[in-house]
């Protein structure tokens, strides 16, 4: 089967139908590894037990961000080369990518509490996850708030572009605005090397969070094509019967 | 450090990301099961996609 | 060239007169203004600290909720049709739209900062910084603001949906503007380092803002 099949929804509803239970079973196996490596591994000398909070705050920002990725390059697909997986694609991928973006946000803010003393600081990482949060929820009511699919899936795909141009730029200026504000009191995690016994536990948690993604990815892109069919035959019993 | 303490962030953390990951599954899965149902109901009017057998007549007013 | 200049015309005719939204920016900067100390009291000193803040924060929801329908007037009116089938190139076209919106709108707010300014007890070195940092970074918010304006002719509706749409994106331009508006006051960098990555931002958004709402334009008429 070549790659250009799956471009036909029909071809890719059958794929998907065929890999959501093994990559689901995958995603529960290795999550089951990832939790019983978490338990057992040591805390951290500086941040006690909640070092264990990071295994879920880390997976949740890279997919966050890998979810804007995806949907930017999808959104070259709607734009450059019309195709409607694109569009599915894009349209399924926001609010997964915004769902792990509200939980890296959540989870960091449980995490600052007992490090920081507050649950939330403007510091320079929070503040940028905070905005990425916000361009999701803007993408998905510009989703919601247009009917027909082509042209919200266009609108979207433009406005995606836009933020991945943008993301790096307010990245970038949050961090300056943070080293000009920054209080020096306030503790930083910012340590470049972390110890295998914490990281690989870690790694273990990016990968099932990714796992998890995808097989989520794939089951709403399932929904959307599904959906869209619905739409069809919506339309095409309307005009029939009037 | 005073580990009583943090045990209840870490577990409202885990928590947190336990409703997360339930609720994106439950919305995928009911999701799932609405658009099945929907398309099953218009099987059932005898309404099919154009990827079905189709008399011509209805392959045109989709394309227009 | 002379369809760009009657483009210009055009809408500068447009907005100033009878039904045109001109002034309207500078109305609701005044009333923005006027309700900051209301709601964190009459301390002059508190003002003189946030007052360039408060100033660009009010310039920029002016600005961008005053342009919200800028194509989707021109869609119901149908001279959108006449602008894309037109041999002028729709980036030009979209830039000089930017560049008409910016005279009726950033322009006035820039002109009107000084005495506003007074309500916020800033002194004249504050106002000086304050109108320079306007003058520079009202364009760029107009031009990224073109996106949010040409994303609502598909929307069929303006106001808060663009607003959320776009005000996200402003986040670097409102850093450094009020970044390079303090520090001349204040410190504790130079004023040169944030005004000119903020020149910077206003140049990008310059190029950036017109193909990307050119291309949401194209895509949208279809």
């Amino acid at each position: 089967m070549a790659i250009a099949d799956l471009a036909n929804p029909s071809r890719f509803l059958n794929l998907a139908n065929r890999v959501i239970p093994w990559l689901g079973g995958l995603t529960v196996i290795v999550f089951a590894l990832a939790i019983s490596r978490a338990m057992n591994a040591p805390d951290d000398y500086q941040q006690g037990a909640t070092v264990k909070i990071m295994y879920l705050h880390v997976p949740g920002a890279w997919l966050g961000m890998l979810g804007w990725g995806l949907m930017t390059v999808a959104a070259l697909g709607t734009l450059v080369w019309r195709h409607p997986l694109a569009d599915v694609t894009a349209k399924a991928a926001a609010p997964i990518g915004a769902a792990f973006t509200f939980m890296c946000l959540v989870t960091g803010s449980l995490w600052g509490r007992p490090m920081w003393g507050t649950y939330w600081v403007w510091d320079a990482r929070l503040t940028s996850v905070l905005v990425l949060f916000l361009l999701y929820l803007g993408v998905i009511a510009l989703w919601r708030t247009v009917e027909e699919p082509s042209r919200a899936a266009r609108a979207a795909a433009i406005l995606t572009l836009v933020g991945a141009l943008d993301l790096p730029i307010i990245k970038f200026s949050v961090d300056w605005w943070n080293t000009l504000h920054q209080p020096a009191s306030v503790l930083r995690l910012g340590a470049p090397t972390i110890d295998p016994s914490i990281l690989i536990p870690l790694l273990i948690s990016a990968l099932a969070f990714t796992l998890l993604f995808a097989v989520l990815l794939l089951a709403a892109m399932r929904n959307e094509i599904l959906r869209r069919r619905v739409r069809t035959l919506r339309l095409l019993q309307a005009s029939t019967t009037s | 450090m005073e580990a009583a303490s943090h045990t209840a962030f870490i577990v409202a953390a885990y928590a947190v990301a336990g409703a997360v990951i339930g609720g994106l599954i439950a919305w995928v899965m009911l999701d799932y099961r609405a658009q099945l149902r929907r398309l099953g109901d218009f099987e059932k009017l005898g309404l099919t996609r154009r990827s079905a057998a189709r008399p011509a007549e209805t392959i045109e007013r989709t394309e227009a | 060239m002379n369809a760009l200049s009657a483009m210009l015309a055009r809408d500068l005719r447009v907005a100033v007169r009878v039904g045109g939204g001109a002034l309207i920016g500078v109305l609701f900067f005044l009333v923005v203004v006027t309700l900051t100390p209301l709601a964190l009291g009459p301390d002059l000193a508190l003002l003189q600290r946030i007052g360039p803040a408060i100033l660009w924060l009010a310039a920029l929801l002016a600005n961008l909720l005053a342009l919200d329908r800028l194509f989707a007037a021109d869609h119901e009116d149908g001279s959108l049709d006449l602008i894309l089938t037109g041999r002028a190139p729709l980036e030009l076209v979209v830039a000089v739209k930017g560049l008409a919106q910016w005279l009726t709108t950033g322009l006035p707010l820039v002109i009107a900062t000084p005495p506003i300014g007074l309500f916020l007890n800033l002194d004249a070195k504050a106002e000086g910084t304050l109108v320079l940092t306007l003058l520079v970074g009202t364009p760029g918010l107009t031009f990224i603001g073109l996106i949010g304006a040409a994303l609502a002719v598909t929307l069929r509706r303006g106001g808060l949906l663009v607003a959320v749409l776009v005000l996200p994106l402003t986040v670097p331009v409102l850093i450094f503007g009020v970044a390079a508006a303090n520090a001349a006051v204040m410190g504790p960098v130079p004023f040169g380092t944030p005004f000119t990555i903020l020149c910077a931002l206003t140049l990008a958004s310059l190029v950036v803002g017109p193909f990307a709402a050119a291309a949401a334009l194209r895509q949208e008429m279809e």
